[in-house]
């Protein structure tokens, strides 16, 4: 088993690859399009500013190697929205895996008392549908930190409740997405990634 | 719904935990990752990890031992304490920090959370401010432990490092830390409806009821303590489930 964890200007990577080392799971960092192409899995993660990491992708060529990718991918937070079509962060075009598009929180009167922005902390997964997740998952825990969102749409594989109810993951095909962290997110988090690993 | 959270906080001084903390199984002056492994296990939901290093070599101690949590728990955490630069929140990030915290060094340079929030993401960025009740709506901002006041005021000062670009607030009411009396409840419920970023309590925890209060009066998003968890006054499981029976929605 080769995992590939995709490397570019992102913060959060050694998290990633911390979590696999945790599971004994072999794998490695990298932008060689060869090694992407190759391995049995990829993860996608990220932290970070949708149009600056979109314009990265782009001088990279890595934008068109991800979309083409056949074997499981996992896209995790700032990488599930890369994953969409738009984003409103930087008004961005993404890679246009998932047609929903990403958008800001917004408060739904502008009077809103304690209802914080970014989305910061632990919550719940429901409604779980996709490999990435068994029975024991529903209800679970996990931990988000974001200001941008997708809404429910056909892809939906989770669903978490933050001022309406939103995509928590996505997935299409052989492309798996999360927003909230799942190598952060402690044993839940750990069974979701062994999940993936064992697709 | 978002669960609150409770957040056990770690003195670290030369890369170990700060003496006077009795658990069964490890030692008086602990090893730092056994222990927040141990809370991560009893269910805290984050971990603070905070240097009193003063010297440089045990600051590189610190840096390897943020490397070392990172590698074994599997929940986010905190590194604070002696940040001043770009390059100290960078080496902390790339050893796998999820979130640094700066303190003195922003009252001293607020630019400072403008640059961290610019080069990290405001995720990364949480800016704690050590405050001293002066008179009715008065807190006096501190530096140094709490030793040095200064010319800021929590109110204002919170508000500019929200706008800057913190991602959070860590509040510790001077009055309030050590003594066991609860947290500075009308102070942070005020801060809660000021700002719209999260606001981590701290200073005061002496009981169950006290995180109670600080979610419900103090509109708090999340509760930090140090002591009455590393003397084991109170278990995080017990507090949990204390806080659920009270209606309050948390992580079990």
């Amino acid at each position: 088993m080769k995992i590939a964890i995709i490397k570019y200007n992102a913060g959060n990577i050694r998290s990633v690859s911390f979590a696999l080392d945790r599971l004994g799971v072999e794998h490695n960092i990298t932008a060689h399009p060869e090694e992407i192409k190759n391995a049995d899995k990829v993860i996608f993660p990220g932290v970070g500013e949708a149009s600056s990491t979109m314009r990265y992708l782009k001088d990279n060529k890595l934008d068109q190697l991800i979309v083409n990718l056949k074997q499981p991918v996992l896209g995790i937070c700032l990488g599930m929205q890369l994953m969409c079509s738009h984003s409103e962060e930087g008004d961005v075009p993404c890679l246009g895996i998932f047609d929903e598009p990403v958008k800001k929180f917004v408060l739904p009167y502008p009077n809103t008392k304690n209802i914080k922005v970014p989305h910061m902390g632990w919550n719940t997964i429901t409604a779980v549908n996709s490999q990435l997740f068994d029975a024991s998952l529903e209800g679970e825990y996990v931990y988000f930190v974001h200001s941008y969102y997708v809404a429910r749409g056909r892809h939906t594989a989770a669903t978490t409740p933050y001022i309406l109810p939103f995509s928590s993951a996505l997935h299409k095909d052989n492309f798996y997405a999360t927003q909230f962290h799942p190598e952060k997110s402690g044993d839940a988090g750990s069974r979701i990634v062994e999940n993936f690993i064992k697709l | 719904m978002l669960a609150k959270r409770i957040i056990p906080c770690l003195d670290i001084k030369n890369g170990m935990t700060v003496k006077g903390i009795k658990f069964v199984g490890i030692k008086e002056v602990g090893d730092p990752v056994e222990l927040g492994a141990l809370y991560a296990q009893q269910g805290a939901d984050e971990l603070v990890f905070l240097d009193i290093t003063a010297t440089h070599e045990g600051r590189k101690t610190f840096v390897d031992l943020v490397k070392r949590i990172a590698q074994h728990i599997n929940i986010p955490f905190t590194v604070g304490g002696g940040i001043s630069e770009i390059k100290d929140a960078e080496a902390l990030l790339n050893a796998g920090a999820d979130k640094i915290s700066i303190n003195s060094s922003a009252v001293k340079n607020p630019q400072l959370i403008n640059d961290m929030a610019l080069n990290f993401g405001s995720q990364f960025v949480v800016v704690a401010i050590d405050a001293k009740h002066f008179d009715g709506d008065e807190w006096i901002v501190t530096v140094n432990g709490g030793r040095i006041p200064t010319e800021k005021r929590l109110f204002p000062w919170a508000k500019e490092a929200e706008e800057r670009g913190a991602g959070e607030i860590l509040f510790t009411s001077m009055d309030h830390d050590g003594v066991k009396q609860g947290f500075a409840n009308e102070a942070l419920a005020r801060m809660s409806e000021d700002l719209s970023i999260p606001i981590i309590a701290s200073g005061g925890a002496g009981s169950m009821e006290h995180f109670k209060d600080v979610f419900t009066l103090g509109k708090a998003d999340a509760g930090l303590a140090a002591s009455i968890f590393h003397y084991k006054e109170i278990a995080i499981p017990d507090l949990k489930r204390y806080l659920m029976a009270e209606g309050i929605n948390v992580r079990l």
